[in-house]
């Protein structure tokens, strides 16, 4: 077909700073392959970009179904990213279901790509769509392109012998074939991606092209697209990037905090979402010495980490919160033989099973307080994806310097969102130094540092060094087994003073935005991003407000009663009831707000943004009860 | 350097400066007696012996050793053991536990450490109650038994430990008796000659709580009647006068008296070295059929499989061998990287 001869309208190139771009179909459709091969693409040309996955618990839900809905959205722009987005521009619908689920969140007259193959009656149904949505008006507002995507696929295939089903299979390309057109962007990212993937598929990697060939030049061909866009590059700080999730960031911050302690990482973990990729990511490691262990449960998963903590190796423990409850009494073990030990929370929506693929920070108390008796652990949360690598290396360095069990708190946004994340130089990590008990002399068991009050790292096979610990309460100084009230109130109060001694090293407290004002924001983990979003917005309306993101739960930063009194008001948005807001009220006196979002979901920039302006006092405030109403009006 | 020489010790040497908390007249004072001894006899320098435990009067055993030693929770001690021993396959790690830590609460730690067959030795003191808690029936106490918590008798099926660890192939099975040092000696000796995990009951005396519970094994009159001495390769031979056997009879076992037309050669003849776990299995269930004697000794030992801590280890060696050792800055760049110029 001599298409070459053809004269190509002309269309419109629109340069913009930002979009968002969500794939959504079933989970079967491959949307998240989609939506990483686009991120990948953007990511390489030099955009900021904010991903989040949104996928259901269930692993194959009936196809066409509302359960099975699995989405992909991404964020980028010629300027600083921090969120996925509150609303997309654009929204590709493989299916009914995916169109139902997701058009709420699709700005007014943004574009809409639908697959008008998987609109039929069955399909309706299968959606519980009583009229189809494409022929009664209820679309209007948008830009809809309604595509034969499965037709079109099959048509580009036709002459590679392939069978109905794979055809079928390829279609979601013919979709990423399309966005690549309609924002300018290169296919030789993904060309190269499907190589590698099907290096002895040829045909599939032929059969991929083919469809993402065709969905552009569809683009390309019919006049129903007028316009494209071009988002230029951000202007990030140099240096090389990578794009990065949450759980991959994690592991590599623990192999990078095991050669830099030169001692070999072992990782306890049993399957549980969304902590699972933890241990798949290090599982690969093995060329740098990792162990990982895939016990026969939770329990085993950390009591198997503090056994080889106490062989001389970097122990550590990936879960979540049902996980995190399994091992508590573990926790409580490590605390009292004082041995170092990093320990995992991938929060989800709870209690019980709750929300296993959606995102909440609820675990904070049980972290700070969810063991028996006094037995207190540093806490710390990573802000963002690329920061859970400096996490790891922040708990690995004070697990080993205090002799003491690290929960790190990280969510599922943080965990399956990504962001580009600058790669460090081996010169920019921590030094992480470790020092193995060999003297005899005068060795005893819980004699300690006056400064960081650990005990001696005395592992067995080390002459002369033999010794019994345990979870039975000690002697100060001689470990030996110890019932005297004085000094078991000596050893808890101890306990408690060396987790306290962690804050030595926390740097000063310096907020975000305004150095005193009439409002201070104080947060902690994944919603980092839709406050400074929010932050940079309001300070941009002249308004004067600061913000800081905790990264150290426990202790809290010495100063930072100091800095929450430089404030009228403080603000506390968490995806849990108020648990960090609860806190700061016992231990500041500080008349803390919260600002409390409980739907597995994290904030929009909008939604922060209102709540700052409602304790401005800038718009009326809106009744908790209003809230609690609508939230669940929103779940019917 | 001088030619290493093989560490001379006595018991002492394996004893600690703890005041010992057990009660007067109980039976792990000579379990520990017999283990003090046989870690003095094995060549293997002090430093190398870990003892893990978990809860219960057997988990008090590693303060009274003069070895590395941790007193861990309760049923966790074969997972905290087989993290350590992951980590440093050159320690001598010993279990010591309970019935009620090992196969109540630690139950699933217990057949997960056998099917991977951990180089751990596991030491059982079996005595069919709860002796810290008070008197609380366990596991291995027998059905309609009267205790604290079960006034009307238990309602329990108890468990055999030795069924339980040949059904998680185990590769080390072995059953001895507080109050037999020699036999308990000889046993504790090969357990810690075996490679991979190995599991040995250790039949206990809980003068307190359950005083008596062995009697018929350990009676002096009744002990030869009641005890079947498993050695290798020998015929299953018992009674006062060694007139009784056991024969093999199709898929099952009988008693059979010698004499009378049956002699030795008519016996089973002991095979720890079998290859089949069923065997052991067989051997298990004997004690608890009317006429049939308790089995101690090795009732299995088969050195074929690999040790758990082995395959990992020797896996990291394979990867790097093959892609060289890990480099952090390589790894770090790794993935589609990019690079943004000032």
């Amino acid at each position: 077909m001599p298409l070459t001869t053809i004269e190509l309208p002309k269309r419109k190139r629109e340069v913009i700073d930002e979009a968002v771009i969500r794939f959504c179909g079933d989970s079967g459709d491959g949307m998240q392959i989609t939506g990483s091969q686009f991120t990948n693409t953007v990511a390489l040309y030099g955009n900021d970009l904010a991903t989040f996955p949104d996928y259901p618990a269930e692993i194959r839900a009936p196809a066409g179904t509302l359960p099975g809905v699995s989405g992909f959205q991404v964020h980028f722009s010629s300027s600083d990213v921090y969120t996925p987005g509150d609303s997309v521009d654009v929204l590709v619908a493989m299916n009914p279901a995916a169109l139902k689920m997701n058009l709420p969140d699709l700005k007014t007259n943004g574009i809409l790509i639908v697959n008008l193959d998987s609109f039929k009656e069955n399909d309706l149904r299968k959606a519980q769509i009583v009229t189809n949505p494409l022929e009664d008006h209820s679309l209007d507002g948008y830009r809809l392109f309604a595509v034969e995507l499965t037709k079109m696929t099959r048509a580009a295939l036709k002459d590679l012998g392939l069978d109905a089903k794979s055809m079928d299979r390829c279609k979601n390309f013919f979709a990423l074939g399309m966005c690549y057109w309609l924002y300018n962007r290169s296919m030789e990212p993904t060309h190269g991606w499907l190589q590698e993937k099907f290096k002895n598929k040829q045909q599939l990697v032929q059969a991929n092209k083919l469809a993402m060939q065709a969905g552009y030049s569809y683009c390309e061909a019919t006049e129903a697209f007028q316009i494209s866009y071009e988002i230029p590059p951000a202007k990030l700080a140099p240096g090389v990037y990578r794009n990065i999730s949450g759980n991959a960031a994690l592991a590599l911050g623990f192999v990078a905090a095991s050669q830099k302690a030169g001692i070999p990482l072992f990782l306890g973990s049993y399957p549980i979402t969304p902590a699972s990729d933890i241990l798949h990511e290090l599982s690969m490691y093995k060329d740098f010495g990792v162990i990982t262990f895939q016990a026969e449960d939770e329990i085993a998963a950390i009591t198997s980490a503090i056994g080889a903590a106490y062989a001389g190796a970097l122990g550590i423990t990936s879960t979540s919160g049902p996980g995190m409850a399994l091992k508590t009494e573990a926790l409580g073990l490590a605390v009292a033989v004082e041995l170092p030990l990093v320990i995992c929370d991938i929060q989800r929506g709870g209690p019980s099973t709750g929300l296993p693929t959606k995102t909440e920070q609820a675990d904070l108390l049980q972290a700070l307080f969810g063991r028996n008796s006094e037995a207190p652990i540093p806490v710390l949360a990573p802000s963002s994806p690329g920061d859970c690598f400096w996490i790891a290396l922040e708990a690995s360095r004070i697990a080993i310097k205090h002799m003491v069990p690290v929960i790190v708190l990280s969510d599922g946004y943080l965990a399956n969102g990504a962001e580009p994340w600058k790669v460090p130089t081996i010169e920019e990590l921590p030094e992480i130094p470790v020092h193995f008990e060999t003297n005899p002399e005068g060795f005893l068991p819980y004699r300690r540092d006056p400064v960081t009050l650990s005990r001696p790292w005395a592992i067995p096979g080390t002459p002369g060094l033999e010794h019994r610990i345990g979870g039975i309460e000690k002697q100060d100084v001689t470990g030996n087994i110890n019932y005297e009230p004085l000094n078991h109130e000596h050893m808890v109060r101890l306990r408690a003073a060396k987790v306290e001694s962690v804050a030595n090293d926390i740097p000063p407290v310096i907020p975000e935005g305004d150095e005193s004002g009439d409002l201070l924001i104080i947060a902690w983990g994944s919603t980092h991003g839709p406050i400074t979003a929010a932050l940079n917005a309001q300070r941009e309306k002249g308004r004067r407000i600061g913000h800081i993101h905790l990264r150290h739960l426990n202790p809290l930063p010495r100063d930072l009663g100091e800095v929450i009194s430089r404030y009228k008001k403080v603000l506390v948005p968490e995806m849990n009831m108020g648990q960090l807001s609860m806190i700061l009220r016992a231990k500041y006196l500080v008349d803390a707000q919260g600002y409390n979002k409980i739907q597995g979901k994290p904030f929009k920039t909008s939604e922060i943004e209102q709540k700052i302006e409602e304790m401005l006092g800038l718009t009326p405030s809106v009744a908790a009860e209003d809230d609690a109403d609508e939230q669940a009006g929103e779940q019917l | 350097m001088t030619t290493a020489t093989l560490p001379v010790y006595t018991k002492k040497d394996f004893q600690t400066d703890q005041e010992i908390r057990w009660c007067p007249g109980c039976g792990d004072y000579a379990i520990l007696s017999a283990v003090q001894m046989v870690f003095a006899d094995l060549g293997i320098p002090r430093e190398k012996f870990v003892i893990i435990s978990g809860i219960g009067c057997s988990s008090r055993f590693p303060y009274y050793m003069n070895t590395f030693g941790f007193h861990t929770i309760h049923g966790r001690a074969p997972a905290i053991a087989t993290g350590l021993k992951i980590v440093r396959p050159d320690l001598e790690v010993w279990v010591a536990t309970g019935d009620g830590d090992s196969l109540s609460i630690g139950g699933n730690h217990t057949i997960h450490m056998l099917r991977r067959n951990v180089g751990l030795k596991v030491l059982l003191f079996n005595n069919k109650i709860y002796g810290l808690t008070k008197g609380q029936y366990s596991p291995t106490s027998e059905v309609g038994k009267k205790t604290k918590s079960t006034p009307f008798g238990t309602t329990d099926r108890p468990f055999n430990p030795i069924s339980l660890a040949i059904g998680s192939e185990a590769t080390f099975v072995a059953r001895s008796v507080d109050v037999f040092q020699q036999h308990l000696k000889d046993v504790l000796r090969k357990a810690a000659a075996h490679k991979g995990s190995a599991y040995v009951e250790i039949l206990q005396n809980c003068n307190i709580f359950n005083d008596g519970a062995w009697e018929t094994v350990t009676e002096k009159d009744a002990r030869s009647e009641n005890i079947v001495q498993l050695e290798h390769g020998k015929p299953l031979i018992f009674g006062k006068n060694r007139d009784k056997g056991i024969r093999l009879n199709g898929l099952d076992l009988e008693v059979v008296q010698l004499g009378q037309g049956v002699t030795e050669k008519d016996l089973l003849v002991h095979d720890e070295k079998h290859p089949r776990a069923a065997y052991a299995f067989l051997l298990a269930h004997m004690e608890q059929r009317p006429g049939f004697p308790t089995p101690i000794g090795v009732l299995r030992s088969w050195d074929q499989v690999p040790r758990y801590e082995d395959l990992i280890n020797d896996q990291i060696r394979e990867v790097q061998a093959k892609r060289g050792k890990g480099d952090l800055a390589k790894l770090l760049r790794s993935g589609d990287t990019w690079e943004l110029k000032a």
